[in-house]
């Protein structure tokens, strides 16, 4: 089993980055989701894995130079989260499959034996509920709302599908399985695991892109403080 | 899309208040939404999230009936009667 | 006493009027007009700080600015629903907001090409902006008032942290002081135009006070703003881009430059820099999500047939 994708012996490194990049890839929708109260939803989805990502970085060394000064091949992140934005149904379900993988993954660093990793996970468990109850909602909605979204969740399904291996493992699977299927879109079978790309050493397609925006004010004055 | 109205609770032993109104198509939603919009600021214990075309109001018109009867009815009040000296626990 | 008599009475008292009670048309229109041109202003002023809200340099910066883009959406909320109060839907003033026939405050047309602008927006925009809604926490219409004072209880934070990213700057490098110095130049003018036009040229104000939804005159909070936020321009060490300001000893005021009325009145009719691309960015989220919004309105409805047939 890669180490990714068992959530029993997680490598903080890969939750951090994950949940770096996603809260990233949700802040694009600022200002841009389908209503006002959708707005400060993902906002208040982005800081708490904005959150979570720092307390994790904190363990591994200087948050800043960690998010800044890393090139797109020291990153550790499953490819799924850098992924551009697509449409909110997209958007709902890449975070759906995110949010299930972190349920399974902070309790385990709940055991962990560093003090300040437990911290970030003990206040981790009782955010990512909440957003697993968002993203679960969202999704039912529009797989079961009219044609349009139902067609509009298949197409999310069958780009993500591929690229969620980084989180599979039985339980994981289980659990998507039935939300996919109180959506009325049918779960695809589960993908062999080391098909294809692997999350935490595999290239990263679309990262470079990212990084290059996110880093370029603080690239260009390096040493600078903010 | 339906109209919400908002009521929190800051904490135990307060009523809910009412703070405001959003827009959301189901309850839970509402709810979601209300906690989201409404308690970031650890301002709540509790929220109650009620349609807006629930909420049955009294009419302004009828202000004179429904509530200056009352104004005048000062023997409701405590203080409107003497303790005799002496006299404790009244 | 007629209805209207016993309504300027009620305001005059400092009585709070109520979304049910008799009001005149002209005051219904006017708050409705008032308070929906706030809230949009709260709904595109999203959009200049969000352009650095991926680009943030540090993540203490990021996290604070995404909190304070988030309390924005969140103040445009508060405010369509005190308006929603008067009788008109959220779904006709996004209308009229995306048709371009409703207004916002200019200052949001305005492009925002350095971070320091971010600085520079929560200082002196939000500066002027809470200089504008400390006084509304007491208007006369409850709904608004109440709005008000929650929108204020948040906004300072705005502030601070805008003042706080200057600071930072202009205690950093050479390149960083100039960028904040910049941002000043290019924002001093444009804050003081929110205060609207001269007391002598705001034929609507005098209506305004009478009904309390106005508390002070433009002129008069555009003086306090100039005391208040000079001292803080020099603490930061920073130049303001106005060769006439200077203090007058004998009133106590920093008097200032005559303001350019013919850039205020192009970008206040449409013909700012970014407002073409603001209308646009709301038009795209709109249009992105009415497909959304059609799926969950379908859902719900699945959802209570099912539950009735049950």
């Amino acid at each position: 089993m890669s180490p990714t994708s068992d959530p029993a012996a997680p490598d903080i490194r890969v939750v951090a980055d994950a949940s770096f990049i996603a809260s990233h890839r949700l802040t694009e929708w600022v200002s841009s989701a389908p209503t006002m109260e959708e707005d400060v939803a993902i906002a208040n989805i982005a800081l708490d894995l904005l959150g979570q990502a720092r307390g994790l970085f904190g363990v591994l060394g200087d948050e800043d130079q960690l998010a800044y000064f890393r090139d797109a091949s020291d990153w550790h992140n499953p490819v799924i989260c850098e992924l551009p934005n697509g449409d909110f149904g997209h958007t709902m379900l890449r975070q759906l499959f995110l949010d299930v993988w972190l349920s399974q993954v902070w309790p385990a660093l709940a055991d962990s034996d560093d003090e300040t990793v437990r911290g970030v996970a003990e206040k981790a468990i009782k955010e990512n509920a909440y957003h697993l109850r968002h993203s679960s909602a969202w999704v039912v909605r529009l797989g079961d709302g009219t044609d349009e979204s139902h067609q509009r969740m298949l197409a999310a399904l069958d780009e993500l599908w591929p690229h969620s291996e980084a989180f599979a493992s039985d339980a994981w699977y289980a659990a998507i399985s039935q939300l996919l299927t109180d959506a009325t879109l049918p779960p695809p079978p589960p993908r062999t695991r080391f098909d294809g790309e692997r999350g935490n050493d595999a290239q990263h397609p679309w990262l470079p892109e990212l990084l290059d925006h996110m880093q370029s004010l603080a690239r260009a004055h390096p040493g600078a403080t903010w | 899309m339906q109209l919400w109205e908002v009521f929190v609770r800051a904490r135990a032993g307060l009523h809910h208040q009412h703070v405001g109104s959003l827009h959301a198509v189901d309850a839970e939603m509402a709810l979601e939404n209300a906690r989201d919009v409404f308690t970031r600021r650890g301002e709540a214990a509790s929220i109650w999230v009620v349609p807006s075309a629930q909420i049955v109001a009294s009419d302004p018109d009828d202000a004179g009936e429904l509530f200056e009867p009352a104004m005048d009815k000062v023997y409701r009040h405590p203080t409107f009667y003497e303790v005799p000296d002496g006299v404790a626990n009244l | 006493m007629d209805l209207a008599d016993g309504f300027d009475a009620r305001v005059a008292a400092e009585d709070k009027v109520e979304p049910k009670d008799w009001m005149p048309e002209a005051y219904r229109k006017t708050l409705v007009r008032q308070i929906s041109q706030h809230a949009h202003s709260e709904i595109i002023g999203m959009q200049p700080e969000g352009n650095w809200l991926t680009r943030a340099p540090s993540l203490r910066r990021k996290a604070i600015l995404l909190a304070k883009v988030q309390d924005e959406a969140g103040h445009g909320l508060y405010l369509y629903a005190a308006a929603e109060t008067l009788g008109t839907s959220r779904d006709e003033m996004v209308d009229q907001l995306l048709a371009g026939t409703a207004k916002y405050s200019s200052i949001f047309n305005y492009p925002t090409p350095t971070w320091a602008d971010i600085g520079a927006i929560g200082w002196l925009v939000d500066g002027a902006a809470i200089m504008n809604q400390v006084p509304l926490c007491r208007c006369s219409y409850g709904p608004y008032a109440r709005a008000m004072k929650r929108i204020c209880k948040e906004e300072s934070f705005h502030q601070r942290q805008g003042f706080d990213i200057l600071v930072t700057l202009c205690r950093g490098t050479a390149e960083q002081k100039a960028m904040a110095q910049d941002a000043l130049d290019r924002w001093w003018w444009p804050s003081l135009m929110m205060f609207g036009p001269n007391d002598d040229a705001s034929p609507n104000s005098a209506q305004s006070m009478k009904w309390r939804i106005k508390r002070f005159s433009n002129d008069d909070l555009r003086q306090r703003f100039v005391d208040a936020t000079v001292p803080q321009a020099h603490f930061l060490g920073l130049q303001i881009p106005d060769d006439d300001l200077r203090y007058d000893e004998t009133t106590g005021h920093w008097q200032f430059g005559e303001i350019d009325w013919d850039e205020f009145r192009r970008v206040l009719s449409g013909h700012g820099p970014m407002n073409a691309e603001r209308l646009a960015h709301r038009r795209r989220a709109h249009d992105d999500g009415e497909w959304v919004i059609a799926g969950a309105e379908a859902h719900a409805a699945k959802r209570a047939r099912r539950t009735t047939a049950a």
